[in-house]
């Protein structure tokens, strides 16, 4: 479903991000990406959806090569994905309900389906009832949860999440990870990119590790080692 | 196609009523860019006025010998009006000539004794000509000079007045050309302080459109909406001006008026209300709409 093949970034002479970054994500698959700030976690992310296009290499998602995706082509690539950060990047001018609706309503999906479906979802990330609150009204554990709503209300075939639990404390953490997994025990695609011992250690799931921009250790059942 | 044009409406309008202050104060920046263009709209028509009335009080006079038939004038009268630099041409026969002077020397009894004395009137028949442009004088003297009708003319008072002529003539044209100049440039400024305020407004929402990109908005659905802001401000931008210009141009006009006798600011900007709101509109909306749509240009890539 998703192939790196020997991938490289490089910024300059004194700054690669990545190199020769080459892995396979099979579908329903649950990789955490892992390795110390710096590591080019971010980078695979950036590169895997888009936003920057890498220095040599290929990148396959589904039917997409996505270094050659043009920018009128990402829009339409990119609601194949559903895409969680650290910061929650939620629009702040939209309430929960209408930042959920949106990924709905990008694709043009029809109001009526939209009305069914996004309370569905509330309900499932346990946010019925702050439907109708801002970003700036919810506490970061909810933001978190109305992103993941949002990432996966389109029934996207993967979701790729960036330090999701960053940003959140302990409980908060195991109620986000625990909501990953059970996306992902639907039959959607998860990569995670977190540099969280313990998240990882929990998991017990395929763990590929970078360390200054390679892949130093791809292990089924992985867990959170550095050297 | 409907349902995406519909959401962009429905977002442009909810995204301007939710940004509050930062909507409030494009909108302000372009009730001022939009009193500006109001006020250039009526600046173009005092300086048209004030070029109008001098050049109303530049004309050329032609006097005809006395032997020449009240006809032949009249001839004369006829080509000169079929002349396309020829705005008007009255004729002044020498009866009326003669009551003319009458009446202004009524009080000089010597002059008015004199003229009773004469049995012919001296005077002479004339033809007060107006041209349609200052500098269109030497042409119409050059063809009153033609050798078919210089045997008629006694005069012309063009060779006298032409310093003062060519004079008033050349502050005409600065007139108008230092009109259309200071029009054209604090236009482009006024443009330019919208384009830059609503281009801050846009900037300011950079993160808001990564973000609809990354959840995979099109295009369009991140530009449309805010092109419609750009539009909304611009409608309210046109009606707030014209609102707040109205008593303004009211308060103002008697004033003017000093300066520029018969000058009627208020009922110009009365008569063509419709047409200033309709320009108003056209550079406020035109303005917000163009300016969003350049400034969200360089988020919409990646």
């Amino acid at each position: 479903m998703i192939n790196f093949q020997s991938v490289s970034k490089i910024y300059n002479s004194h700054s690669t991000a990545l190199q020769d970054v080459s892995f396979d994500v099979k579908p329903r698959e649950f990789v955490s990406l892992t390795g110390r700030s710096g590591a080019g976690k971010s980078t695979v992310i950036k590169l895997l959806i888009g936003e920057d296009k890498p220095t040599k290499g290929r990148i396959f998602f589904g039917q997409y090569e996505v270094n050659k995706l043009k920018d009128k082509d990402l829009p339409a690539f990119r609601r194949h994905i559903g895409v969680i950060f650290q910061d929650f990047r939620l629009l702040p001018t939209k309430t929960a309900y209408e930042n959920i609706a949106f990924a709905l309503e990008v694709s043009g999906r029809a109001q009526s389906e939209i009305q069914e479906l996004v309370p569905q979802v509330l309900d499932m990330v346990g946010l019925s009832d702050r439907a109708k609150n801002f970003p700036n009204e919810l506490s970061g554990g909810e933001r978190q949860r109305v992103a993941i709503a949002r990432a996966m209300i389109h029934r996207p075939e993967v979701i790729i999440a960036d330090e999701p639990t960053g940003n959140l404390d302990p409980l908060n953490t195991y109620e986000i990870i625990k909501l990953l997994e059970k996306i992902n025990e639907l039959g959607t695609t998860v990569v995670l990119a977190t540099h969280d011992k313990n998240v990882i250690n929990s998991l017990e799931k395929r763990v590929i590790t970078l360390d200054r921009g390679r892949v130093i250790r791809d292990e089924e059942k992985g867990k959170y080692i550095l050297v | 196609m409907f349902t995406i044009l519909s959401r962009i409406i429905h977002y442009g309008f909810k995204n301007f009523w939710r940004s509050g202050s930062l909507a409030t104060a494009t909108v302000a920046i372009m009730i001022l860019a939009s009193l500006v263009f109001a006020g250039l709209i009526l600046f173009g028509f005092v300086s048209d006025q004030a070029a109008a009335s001098i050049q109303d009080k530049i004309d050329i006079s032609v006097y005809f010998k006395t032997n020449t038939s009240e006809d032949q004038v009249l001839n004369v009268k006829q080509s000169l009006e079929s002349l396309s630099e020829v705005k008007s041409v009255e004729y002044i026969s020498r009866d009326r000539a003669l009551e003319v002077f009458r009446a202004a020397h009524k009080e000089d009894s010597v002059i008015s004794q004199g003229i009773n004395e004469l049995n012919v009137n001296p005077l002479e028949a004339s033809l007060n000509i107006k041209a349609r442009r200052p500098d269109q004088y030497a042409a119409i003297v050059e063809y009153l000079n033609s050798p078919n009708l210089v045997s008629y003319i006694d005069s012309i008072s063009y060779s006298k007045n032409q310093a003062v002529i060519d004079r008033l003539g050349g502050i005409v044209n600065n007139v108008k050309r230092g009109g259309l100049a200071l029009t054209l440039l604090l236009g482009l400024i006024a443009g330019l302080v919208v384009f830059n305020t609503i281009r801050l407004a846009i900037y300011s929402n950079r993160e808001e459109i990564g973000i609809m990109r990354v959840v995979g908005a099109s295009n369009a659905l991140v530009r449309g909406p805010l092109v419609i802001q750009g539009i909304i401000a611009g409608v309210l931008a046109a009606v707030f001006s014209l609102i707040i210009a109205t008593p303004i141009v009211y308060f103002i006009s008697p004033q003017l008026k000093v300066f520029i006798p018969g000058l009627e600011v208020f009922q110009y900007f009365y008569t063509h209300l419709a047409a200033i709101f309709l320009y108003q509109l056209i550079f406020a909306v035109g303005i917000g709409a163009f300016s969003s749509f350049v400034a969200v240009r360089r988020f919409l890539k990646n």
